[in-house]
């Protein structure tokens, strides 16, 4: 099987000074979804930014370390260039064009497709999420956080992307509503074959979809491997997954547990 | 009745090229959030590249009008790459003062080449009035009002329903998510100063045609800020109905004042005064968005 995104040791720093990622390594296997967990502040959206390019608008830069996507390096193109090969960032906290219609946020998603696709690809988005029929040409500031994490989703959709980025798309949502999501999420994976780079701090939720995993802290991997293998794995069972493992007696130990455990399961 | 009016014909007439000009404004201002203090100035620039090509290079109008419309392009995509791009990230205030500085620039190249007298252009529409609703109108003040309406509509299903119009919106809204969805945003914002060189050099041909132009032809830009404020900063359609309202009070506070109290000069102030008192009572202009409140 081949990768089809490839970062290796990858360093990046914001305004010149912030040192965020610290040699971070990650691959993503063609047509799977791959899933990029880990606290607040780890450095997961960044790692995101850097393939998409979406880096260079908020003073970050790559310092160290490669990006291949399809084998050729991205560093230092312009994010328009990267969606036209086919990488598509979901940003995290759905950044949704809230004076625009949802069907003129659709549009947007198309952008950079030709014009002759719009209608069949819009079509499927509906299909996929029959709420934002209803309301497409509602303003999208008035969705629901659902119905807009849809519309984020459905922009996507639009683009065809080979590759997509999705950042964090259970945040804020109720536990059905993370279900429904992250059924189609990965529907969308199998129907059309794209790979999925999932960044999520639910990690019950990711690696329930995903093939694989990794487990990001301060700027590096610091564990990796099939999503049956983290999933059994008793240190992810204990922090990540808010398992306890029984016969402890209560302690300080426990109670800090119990903070990085509130962490995972928000 | 009639004299009251017949001002306010006028001040449709001339709050029509405020509206254009303020729509150029609101463009830039909501594609690159860039407070354009040069708007006035394109708006000269347009006025006189015309006036040189029909009178000095004898161009038939039409022809000069259009080409004034390429040169007008030509002047947005230039004021962009070589003014604006570089200060792409810069502080609010820099970019204000650049502005400034860049209607300084044009205005004394104006007067370079042209000198301040007041240009006439060479009559292009009869002047025999035609009646409207029982008033006679000059043909010239109907094709300016129509003009102006014309211009509106296109950009309005411009920004409704092309992709780079939509896109536009977009871009104002939020950059980066733009920028995710492969939007180019240099692009935009390259774009959005080539409408308003267009529409201002547009509202600077109907003006010249009406009164002639000359160098102080500039500080129509300062009417637009009571017009886009009360439109609120944002909005396409505020801009239109904002100018069409400063054109039409200033234009009758002006006629009352001169037949009432004797005094001149009002129609200079009128529009400012007006200003004040609607931000006391509507500060975000009556379509200015607010936030969206999601519950
Ligand atoms: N634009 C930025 N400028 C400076 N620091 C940033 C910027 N974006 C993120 N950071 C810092 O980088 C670290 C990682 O952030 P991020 O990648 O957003 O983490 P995560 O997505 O895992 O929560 C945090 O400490 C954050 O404060
Ligand atoms: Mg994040």
């Amino acid at each position: 099987m081949t990768d089809i995104l490839k970062i290796e040791n990858l360093e990046v720093v914001y305004n010149d000074v912030v040192l965020v990622l610290k040699g971070l390594s990650l691959s993503c296997a063609e047509g799977e979804i791959t899933a990029l967990l880990g606290a607040n502040g780890a450095g997961k959206s960044t790692t995101l930014k850097a393939v998409s390019g979406l880096l260079q608008a908020e003073d970050g830069e790559v310092t160290a370390g490669s990006v291949l996507y399809k084998g050729e390096p991205v560093q230092g193109v312009i994010p328009e260039r990267i969606v036209r090969r086919g990488v598509f960032q979901v940003m995290e906290g759905r950044r949704i064009f809230e004076d625009l219609t949802v069907e003129e946020n659709l549009r947007c998603g198309a952008f950079t497709r030709p014009r002759s696709e719009a209608a069949r690809s819009m079509e499927r988005v509906y299909e996929y999420f029959p709420r934002l029929r209803e309301r497409r040409r509602q303003l999208a500031g008035y969705l629901s956080g659902g119905e807009q994490q849809m519309c984020a989703i459905g922009r996507a959709i639009m683009a065809r992307p080979d590759l997509l980025l999705l950042d964090e798309p259970s945040l804020g949502l109720a536990p059905l509503l993370v279900e429904e999501i992250f059924e189609i999420i990965q529907r969308f994976n199998r129907d059309e074959g794209v790979t999925v780079l999932l960044v999520e701090q639910n990690a019950r939720a990711a690696l329930s979809v995903a093939t694989s995993g990794y487990i990001m802290e301060n700027g590096r991997v610091v564990m990796e491997g099939t999503a049956r293998e983290l999933l059994n794995n008793p240190d992810v069972q204990e922090f990540y997954l808010g398992m306890g493992h029984g016969g402890d007696k209560k302690s300080y130990r426990d109670v800090k547990h119990y903070r990085r455990r509130k962490r995972w399961l928000g | 009745m009639e004299y009251y009016l017949q001002l306010i014909v006028n001040g449709l007439v001339v709050g029509g090229i405020y509206s254009l000009v303020a729509l150029g404004f609101v463009v830039i201002y909501k594609a690159t959030k860039v407070v354009n203090f040069a708007q006035g100035e394109l708006v000269m620039a347009g006025a006189y590249v015309c006036f040189a090509l029909t009178v000095q290079f004898n161009i038939p109008f039409l022809w000069a009008f259009l080409v004034t419309l390429a040169f007008s392009v030509l002047l947005g995509l230039g004021i962009e790459r070589m003014v604006l791009r570089p200060l792409i990230g810069e502080e609010h205030i820099s970019v204000i003062m650049v502005t400034v500085g860049m209607s300084s620039v044009l205005k004394s190249l104006v007067q370079l080449f042209w000198g301040t007298q007041i240009k006439v252009y060479p009559q292009v529409l009869p002047t025999e009035p035609v009646v409207v609703a029982g008033l006679p109108v000059a043909p010239v003040y109907i094709a300016a009002f129509v003009l102006s309406a014309a211009l509106f509509a296109i950009f309005s299903l411009f920004f409704k329903y092309s992709r780079t119009g939509v896109a536009m919106r977009a871009t104002a809204f939020d950059q980066q998510a733009a920028q995710s969805m492969g939007i180019g945003i240099k692009n935009i914002f390259a774009m959005s100063w080539c409408i308003a060189c267009v529409v201002s050099a547009v509202g600077g041909v109907i003006l010249g045609n009406i009164n002639g132009i000359n160098a102080h032809l500039g500080h129509l830009g300062l009417k637009v800020f009571p017009a886009v404020i009360l439109g609120g900063l944002d909005s396409l359609l505020g801009a239109a109905l904002g100018g069409l309202i400063i054109g039409v009070l200033e234009n009758v506070c002006d006629g009352a004042a001169r037949q009432l109290l004797g005094l001149g000069g009002v129609r200079e102030v009128a529009a400012f005064i007006i200003l004040v008192v609607i931000l006391m009572i509507k500060p975000y202009g009556l379509f200015g968005t607010r936030e969206i409140e999601r519950v």
